[in-house]
């Protein structure tokens, strides 16, 4: 029981910065935008949040800074996809590969270094003393409540408000929302920008609190991953904490399992396995009730393009 | 009554097509005004001006007699000026709530769908009819759709709503309920704009009537002053050029190439398409069917070139029965097609012309070894066709979409006219096309022709079928609804029967 409860608390974190990711994800394909840019900007969310702690002594400065940094990443994806009606594939591609190399070069003096202000525990009294749920949600880090906070707005925001309608009828049919004077361009670099605030501070979170260390390389397919749960998600920020936090928990077992003598290289590739996994399970029920991605995802809107 | 919209000199065009040439429209406050014309003639362009969707290259708009400039959609709905599309804007997966509350002002950020499904139960029970506003769009019928539609208008509170081609998708009692709906909405004092080319309709419901054509106006007629016979003159041009006739062989075989037997197809949504159409087509026979888009000429197209299947009847090439045996096996049987896409469907637009032009026979010698293409020989293939049917291009390798679409034409003719076809179906070949296009196509269908070919010609141009057919079907709601002579016919008459009066054979 206790081995449980302590898998289940390490999972939490281990799938916050997923979940962090994830909202923003969903956001931005819900706008019709696909951005593989993920792995790139939260890396570049990891170095900022590093560098700049480092650099200030406060932490939240350094979470604050790592949203910013996401945000400008995110906007040149927007910039190329919705201004110049690029190839969505490509940018956000190309974004990876930037963030990569960029957070490569200003990381390098951080290697090694211990982080001067780290972010800290703080059980939630009263909560904390509920079995099982108190130590599992209630003993964590204030990221990972604001984390939960967040999960909530977003799935409030999407399914209650003039703006989700918005939001979600511009990712399935810019045509329908053009007509009915939506402003289609400002909802999709809207939607884009957040997508990147969210993927920074996803990446903040792996480098101030979850390993407080900077490694080269760090986030290691955490953003690939967020794009896997965005599917499995359905594109319900709702789904995507019960995404995140499986994959925390495979993540932690890969710990966990090391000491049994099962090969690491073997426990390494348990993310990915079990990706593949909740894939085939996400097209299964996408394909039994009738919901999928947002239409026109990954499809640069233009208007006036007949005759 | 005053008018609420008045357009003066509109002026729009695509390219080398000029889709409204110094349009006058005026609208007043309570009526129903019908705006009539081919499918053709500019009535969606100029109302896609007036709801922002393109701005004119001249002309003014006036709204309650005050100028406006009219940029986007939703300019146009802060004037209140609705529009319901012809292809339903609505989002499918969504409910009937979140499609009205999209973008409609005054519902509040938080649970918009609460003032939403309020104001859809007050509408409908004012209008009399039913609506669930939980149920996703896309389980409705055409008719529950339009209604989405017009309560969305509604809710916006539209003084004036544009209806494109309003009833093509309804059944005759959705559209009885329409009408209702559309006078009680008139006797609100709205405006209503009723875009069509069907002559019943606008005689039913409508207070006055402009009539387009070619982009041009025609004129203006207030509903009591005119009836069909007037209005089907105003619809379409008198003075035919009879350039073809003389060219016309008197001479056309008893050969029966084509022989269409009763045959039956369904549309793409499962409904029949065509009804129980049957004709014969003659060696050196043009035969035209004329008739407005969607009244079933693609999917007997379709049909006869193998690419959809029938649901009854029998299709005959030569006396043998190629009923569903599948496109090539048709194609094989001497049976050229010219598409109606000719972008989409009929050549590869990324891929070079030599290579386009071999789409039908690359697997054949002598283009073929077997294994590898001869690259040569399509090369001096494609040079030979360039140069014969006088396609403009910079060179064989470039691709196909480099070229106008006339040039696209004629390539697509010149392929399907190497097999030395039995039977030519030619679908729309003139469509969009300049003058000389038009022209040389015309040129080379007559000289299959003379050649004993047989040729099936779409178009719903009446002055290109009149000049260049021997016979004229007219296809309506997917039944032939009148085969003539075309020596002992009027375009009148062809134009009464393309928009439903007329004999049913």
């Amino acid at each position: 029981m206790n081995l449980i409860v302590d898998i289940l608390r390490a999972a939490i974190p281990a799938g916050t910065p997923l979940l962090l990711g994830t909202l923003g994800e969903i956001y931005v394909e819900r706008s019709g935008i696909l951005n593989l840019g993920v792995e790139g900007i939260m890396i570049m969310g990891a170095v900022t949040a590093f560098g700049v702690t480092t650099l200030t002594s406060n932490v939240w400065l350094g979470i604050f800074a790592s949203t910013i940094t996401g945000g400008m990443m995110a906007l040149i994806h927007a910039f190329d996809c919705v201004t110049l009606k690029a190839n969505q594939t490509l940018s956000g591609l190309a974004l990876t590969m930037l963030g990569s190399g960029l957070s490569g070069l200003i990381g390098k003096r951080y290697i090694g270094m211990p982080l001067s202000s780290k972010l800290q525990n703080v059980p939630l009294k009263g909560l904390v003393n509920i079995p099982v749920i108190g130590p599992v949600l209630f003993d964590q880090d204030p990221l990972v409540y604001i984390s939960y906070i967040l999960a909530f707005l977003f799935w409030f925001f999407l399914f209650n408000t003039r703006f989700g309608i918005t939001l979600r009828s511009v990712g399935e049919s810019p045509e329908v929302a053009d007509s009915a004077g939506i402003n289609i361009p400002a909802i999709q670099y809207f939607a884009v920008f957040l997508g990147g605030i969210m993927s920074g501070l996803g990446g903040a979170y792996l480098s101030v609190a979850y390993a407080p260390v900077w490694i080269e390389g760090m986030t290691a397919g955490t953003g690939w991953i967020v794009l896997a749960i965005t599917i499995f998600s359905l594109w319900r920020p709702e789904r995507a904490i019960l995404g995140s936090y499986l994959f925390g928990g495979v993540r932690v077992l890969q710990y966990r399992l090391q000491p049994l003598g099962i090969s690491p290289n073997i426990l390494n590739m348990m993310p990915f396995v079990f990706t593949i996994l909740v894939l085939m399970i996400a097209s299964r029920e996408i394909s039994k009730k009738r919901i999928g991605a947002p239409a026109s995802l990954g499809v640069s809107y233009q208007r006036e393009k007949t005759l | 009554m005053g008018k609420v919209i008045q357009m003066k000199g509109i002026v729009k065009s695509f390219g080398n097509i000029i889709a409204n040439n110094r349009v006058d429209f005026d609208l007043r406050e309570g009526e129903i005004h019908g705006l009539l014309g081919e499918n053709g003639a500019g009535k969606t362009t100029l109302m896609n001006i007036l709801y922002g969707l393109y701005s004119p290259d001249a002309g003014e708009i006036y709204i309650d007699g005050n100028r406006v400039d009219i940029k986007s959609p939703s300019d146009a709905i802060n004037f209140g000026i609705s529009m319901v599309h012809q292809n339903f804007k609505l989002i499918q997966s969504h409910t009937v709530v979140e499609n009205v509350a999209l973008g409609l002002k005054g519902t509040g950020f938080f649970f918009p769908a609460r003032t939403v499904e309020r104001r859809i139960r007050e509408f409908s029970q004012k209008y009399g009819f039913k609506i669930d506003p939980h149920t996703p769009v896309w389980q409705l019928s055409a008719g529950e759709k339009q209604r989405v539609e017009i309560v969305k208008a509604f809710c916006r509170n539209a003084k004036v709503f544009i209806l494109d081609e309003p009833t093509s998708m309804l059944t005759p009692a959705e559209t009885g309920e329409l009408f209702k709906l559309l006078r009680l909405l008139r006797v609100e004092g709205k405006s209503i704009i009723l875009i069509t080319h069907k002559l019943d309709e606008v005689l039913e419901v409508c207070d006055r009537i402009t009539v387009l054509r070619g982009g041009k106006k025609i004129k203006t007629v207030d509903i009591n002053e005119v009836n069909k016979k007037d209005l089907a003159s105003m619809m379409f041009d008198q003075e035919i050029s009879f350039l073809g006739r003389e060219n016309r062989m008197r001479k056309v075989d008893k050969d029966i190439i084509l022989e269409i037997k009763n045959i039956s197809v369904l549309s793409d949504k499962n409904l029949l398409a065509v009804k129980d159409v049957s004709f014969n087509i003659h060696r050196g026979e043009i035969f035209g069917i004329a008739g407005v888009a969607g009244n079933g000429q693609k999917e007997l197209v379709e049909a006869i070139t193998g690419l959809r299947r029938t649901v009854n009847g029998n299709i005959y090439i030569l006396g043998r029965d190629v009923t569903n045996v599948g496109p090539r096996e048709i194609l094989d049987k001497g049976v050229a097609h010219v598409p109606e896409e000719r972008i989409r469907m009929g050549v590869v637009p990324s891929m070079s012309l030599e290579e386009n032009f071999i789409l039908r026979s690359y697997n054949k010698e002598p283009f073929s070894d077997g294994l590898f293409l001869r690259y040569d020989v399509i090369s001096n293939h494609a040079k030979e066709l360039i140069s014969r049917y006088k396609i403009s291009a910079l060179d064989e390798k470039s691709p196909a979409i480099t070229l106008s679409g006339g040039n696209i034409q004629k390539l697509i003719l010149a392929r399907e006219l190497t097999i030395s076809p039995v039977l030519i179906v030619a679908s729309h070949p003139t469509q969009g096309l300049d003058m000389k296009s038009i022209q040389q196509i015309h040129e080379l269908l007559l000289k299959q022709k003379e050649d004993g070919c047989a040729v099936l010609l779409i178009s719903e141009d009446i002055q290109e079928l009149l000049s260049l057919s021997d016979r004229i079907a007219v296809m309506f709601d997917g039944r032939i609804s009148g085969i003539r002579n075309t020596d002992e016919t009027t375009i009148e008459e062809i134009g009464m029967l393309m928009v439903g009066g007329g004999d049913r054979v």
